[in-house]
Formats: structure tokens, C-alpha cells, sequence
């Protein structure tokens, strides 16, 4: 069976994760295909799934109006593998609140225990690209471009972390779920996408 | 992966940095056309007080704009338009938790120096605003702040890519509620970049260089952007777009996202629009769901719009010949 990959298709880089997650695929030699998805019925069908980057606040209100936040946490809680990028982490969290402005009612997830602090580091002038590692997953040096980016300030004892930048925890797993501050999508290394589509074939067979 | 043609690594907007014993670089074309991308598929909307930059956040809103005035009333205003009050462009970054951005006139370095100093998120190189140089546009590589332009044509585009814009946006008519020119801008850099594109793929180099002088822009960006197909960076519609369907209509001819100027705030029901404009954005290609958009608005409070025919000010061609 094909393997069925899924952008969540709501706002933000959508298709620059389409391109990163296809050429992953074809680069694995896997039978696999990687949709933009946003109803209900889409996901329902999905073997993992990528939330992109883009404003979190703007990606949570409009997942609430179309329903999709619900089949969203079933199917992850459910074991579906899911990569949350930037704004995606933050939707994945249950607990965000921003440097400047402080607790935010935003509409979450709720399915990773990760307490986050966005735009972490500054606002634009601050975001930044910094070779990073994620060694326990086999990814030595990754180029971390961080995009008004936020961080993990504590995790819960089952969630792993992936990566640090200096002190700040930049990368956390839990199971399936993987949680990154930076973008992937935006660089040529198909690397951690690899890693995700893997995780997707090995949960699906 | 971003397309990162015509990237300069020498400019001097990039800043690299050692923090501890890591090695940063910021301003860099990866991480400027990387914050344009995260504003894919949303609105951007112009404010000019706190309040309503709350209501924009609320809406669903990914950034806001920051004026003084918005284009609408610029234009009744006449007299020169400069960038926003720095203390309100700060009160509204302390109070919304999405990028801000704000406008500084065309060619001005130093307005944008001080945005670029106020930590704005973006700066918008702006026509709504009086212009500063009448021959140049700012050179944008000197800034570690991306800066986004308006552009009628993939000339203009191209040209003020070349100079460091990290995303262009159509021009439109500012402050008009009418969207006839922000369709006529799009259209027009669609058809010009599968023209350049069937070049490309007919192989005749001498055309692209024949383009390339026509454009006044270099080879390189021309053979660039006509092998992708189009924009290497984010194209965003903007100028005159009023209602829930008019955002609809330019996504489907391809645009990122939307700008919204004096279509919210100078509306009657500027918290339904706002709303109703984001859900028109993000399911534009749902008919019921633009529909049940429009359905929020009431056209009898939409701004009264004016015929781009009639106009004394034409904002857009400013800065248009250089």
C-alpha cells in the first residue's frame, strides 16, 4: 500500500514541505504520495502528517472552523506520526506563552507536554540559520533556519529532546510526534523529512 | 527548499554572529524570504491604533501594518505622507503576538534605518506613502530587516528583487475599495512570466538577454525566475481588495495571500470583515465557504470605493519608471 502523507493545507509554507516530504519519499524509493490536506475526510485518511510553518494564532482559529482539530487529535493520539514545524510545535504543545505579550488563550492541540515560548529569540531581525544536531536520530549536522522561532523551555518526562541551540531546547520527540523550532522545508536537506517519512512506512507496516 | 536567485553573500544586511561557541548568520536571503513564506495563504492587514491591531489578531490576522493613516484617508489628507509614529508602531508590537510591519517612504534609508531600529518585523518600501527619491528605491541588501515592494509588472518586480526585496506584493490602487488594478498588476506579471518561461524553454538565450534590457534587470534573474516559473520570492495581491470575495478572486489568480488596507477599518463592520476576509483567504478555492464569508459582511457598510478613472493621485505609479 501507498503511503498517504499529508500537509495540513490551512496557512503558512505548505508548499515548501510538499516538495521537501515528496522529494524525501522518492529519495527512500518509497511508494508514496504527499497531499495538501484540510477536511476532515482528508485527514481521516492520512498516514502522517506535517504541520508547516506559519503563525500559529492564524493556523489554530481556522482549524477550529473547519473542524479539523478534532480528527486531528484522534488520529495523532491514535499513533498517526506527525511533524509540527515551528507554528506546528506550538500547535502540538499545551502550553504557550509568548516572550513580550505573555500567556496567550490560542487554540492548541494539546497532545505534546512541552512548555513553549514564542518568538523566543526575538522578533525578525533576530531570526537566524545555525548548524545544529540532532544525533539521536542519526542527523549529525542540520542547518536550523529560525524564523521568529520559539522554544522548549520544560518537557514532560516522556518527551525526548532532539536538539538544543546553546541551552534552548530546539527539537523534542514523544513516540510518533516529533516537534521542531526551525524549518526544514526551507533548506535543500531532505534529512529530517527523511527521518519523518520512515517513521510514517515502519508506523504503517 | 526556497529559490534563492540573484542572493548577494556579501551584502551587507547579513549579520553573522557568534553566540557562544555557535556560529549564527541573520539577514541572510534564506531567513528574510523565509519570514515571507511563513505569511503564505493570510492577511495582512493595515492599523493604525492598538485596538484595531487587536481585532486583526483576533480575526485571524498573520501580521499587521502600522499607519499613520490608513491609505483611504492619505488621500483625502493629501499633503506628504511619511512612516507611522514610532511609539505606536511599539505599543502595538508589546500588545499582538504576529509580525508587525510597518511603511517607509520609497527611497527613504533612514526611515527605514529607524524601523529597522524599532524591530518592526517587515518593512513595506510603500507608494501609499509620499516618495522620498523620485529615481531610486532603497537597496534593500543593507538591511538585516526584510523589506517587501509593490510591483505592477515582473519588470518592476524584478528590479526591486535585484535591489533586496525579500517579497513584492501587487500595487493596485491604495485606498480606492476597488480591485480592478490589483487584478490588471497580477495578471499582467502572470503573463509575463510564462512569456519568459516559453523562452526559456525554447532555448533562445538572445531573447532572454533582449527581455533582460527591456526589464532594465540583469541576465541572471531573468534566466532565474523563467526556469522556476515564476516569483523567487512571495507575490502577495494588495491595493483596493474591500470584501471577503475580492480576496478570493486574487488567490485564485495565484497571489500568496493578501494585503488589506483601508478595506477593514474604514468599513462599518471592520471585526466581521476582518474575520470574514481571513476565512475568504484560507478557503478561497470553497465556493460555500466564501460564500458564507461574504455572508458576514454587509455591502451597505463595505467603503464606498472610488473609479481608479476619476483619480488625481495615482499612488501606483510612484516609483514605477526607476
Amino acid at each position: 500500500m501507498s503511503l498517504n502523507v499529508g500537509v495540513l493545507s490551512i496557512q503558512g509554507d505548505v508548499h515548501e514541505n510538499l516538495i521537501s516530504a515528496q522529494t524525501a519519499i522518492d529519495e527512500l524509493g518509497i511508494d508514496g504520495k504527499v497531499t495538501a490536506v484540510r477536511t476532515p475526510e482528508e485527514i481521516s485518511e492520512l498516514d502522517g502528517l506535517i504541520i508547516p510553518g506559519g503563525e500559529s494564532t492564524t493556523m489554530g482559529q481556522l482549524s477550529l472552523v473547519n473542524g479539523s482539530m478534532k480528527i486531528l487529535k484522534e488520529k495523532i493520539e491514535n499513533g498517526m506520526p506527525v511533524l509540527g514545524i515551528c507554528a506546528g510545535m506550538i500547535m502540538l504543545s499545551n502550553n504557550a506563552s509568548d516572550r513580550i505579550v505573555g500567556k496567550t488563550d490560542q487554540p492548541l492541540l494539546d497532545i505534546l507536554n512541552i512548555k513553549l515560548e514564542r518568538n523566543s529569540f526575538g522578533r525578525q531581525k533576530e531570526s537566524f540559520e545555525s548548524d545544529i544536531s540532532m544525533d539521536s536520530i542519526g542527523i549529525p549536522k542540520f542547518n536550523g533556519v529560525f524564523i521568529r522561532a520559539p522554544s522548549v523551555s520544560e518537557v514532560g518526562s516522556d518527551v525526548e529532546v532532539l536538539s538544543k541551540f546553546n541551552d534552548r531546547i530546539v527539537a523534542v520527540k514523544k513516540g510518533n510526534i516529533i516537534g521542531t523550532a526551525f524549518h526544514p522545508e526551507l533548506t535543500e536537506d531532505t534529512a529530517l523529512h527523511k527521518y519523518f517519512i520512515n517513521l510514517v512506512n515502519t508506523s504503517k507496516n | 527548499m526556497l529559490p534563492l536567485s540573484g542572493e548577494r553573500l556579501d551584502a551587507k544586511g547579513i549579520v553573522s554572529d557568534k553566540i557562544n561557541s555557535l556560529n549564527t548568520l541573520r539577514g541572510s536571503v534564506t531567513v528574510k524570504r523565509g519570514f515571507a513564506h511563513m505569511l503564505k495563504n493570510g492577511v495582512v492587514m493595515d492599523v493604525t491604533t492598538v485596538e484595531q491591531a487587536q481585532i486583526a489578531e483576533e480575526a485571524g490576522a498573520v501580521s499587521v501594518m502600522v499607519l499613520d493613516k490608513l491609505p483611504s484617508e492619505v488621500r483625502k489628507a493629501g499633503g506628504v505622507a511619511r512612516t507611522a509614529s514610532i511609539r505606536i508602531i511599539e505599543d502595538i508590537m508589546d500588545s499582538v503576538t504576529i509580525p508587525v510591519m510597518a511603511k517607509c517612504r520609497i527611497g527613504h534609508v533612514n526611515e527605514a534605518l529607524v524601523l529597522q531600529e524599532t524591530d518592526v518585523d517587515m518593512i513595506d518600501e510603500s507608494e501609499v506613502l509620499t516618495p522620498a527619491d523620485e529615481f531610486h528605491h532603497i537597496w534593500k541588501w543593507d538591511f538585516t530587516t526584510p523589506v517587501v515592494n509593490g510591483a505592477r509588472s515582473l519588470a518592476e518586480a524584478l528590479r526591486r528583487i535585484e535591489e533586496g526585496a525579500s517579497m513584492i506584493r501587487t500595487k493596485g490602487e491604495p485606498g480606492t475599495g476597488n480591485v480592478a488594478e490589483a487584478v490588471t498588476h497580477i495578471k499582467k506579471v502572470n503573463d509575463e512570466l510564462r512569456m519568459i518561461k516559453s523562452v526559456y524553454d525554447s532555448g533562445d538565450n538572445q531573447d532572454l538577454v533582449r527581455i533582460a534590457r527591456e526589464f532594465k534587470v540583469s541576465y541572471n534573474i531573468v534566466e532565474q525566475t523563467a526556469k522556476l516559473g515564476r516569483l523567487p520570492v512571495v507575490n502577495f495581491a494588495a491595493g483596493g481588495i474591500a470584501t471577503p470575495a475580492d480576496a478570493a478572486y486574487l488567490m485564485s489568480l495565484g497571489c500568496d495571500g493578501i494585503f488589506v488596507g483601508s478595506g477593514i477599518f474604514n468599513a462599518d463592520d471592520a471585526k466581521e470583515r476582518a474575520r470574514a476576509i481571513v476565512l475568504a483567504t484560507t478557503f478561497w478555492n470553497e465556493s460555500d465557504k466564501v460564500k458564507e464569508a461574504q455572508k458576514m459582511i454587509d455591502e451597505r457598510q463595505s467603503m464606498i470605493g472610488l473609479d481608479v478613472k476619476t483619480l488625481e493621485l495615482r499612488m501606483q505609479d510612484r516609483g514605477g519608471s526607476s
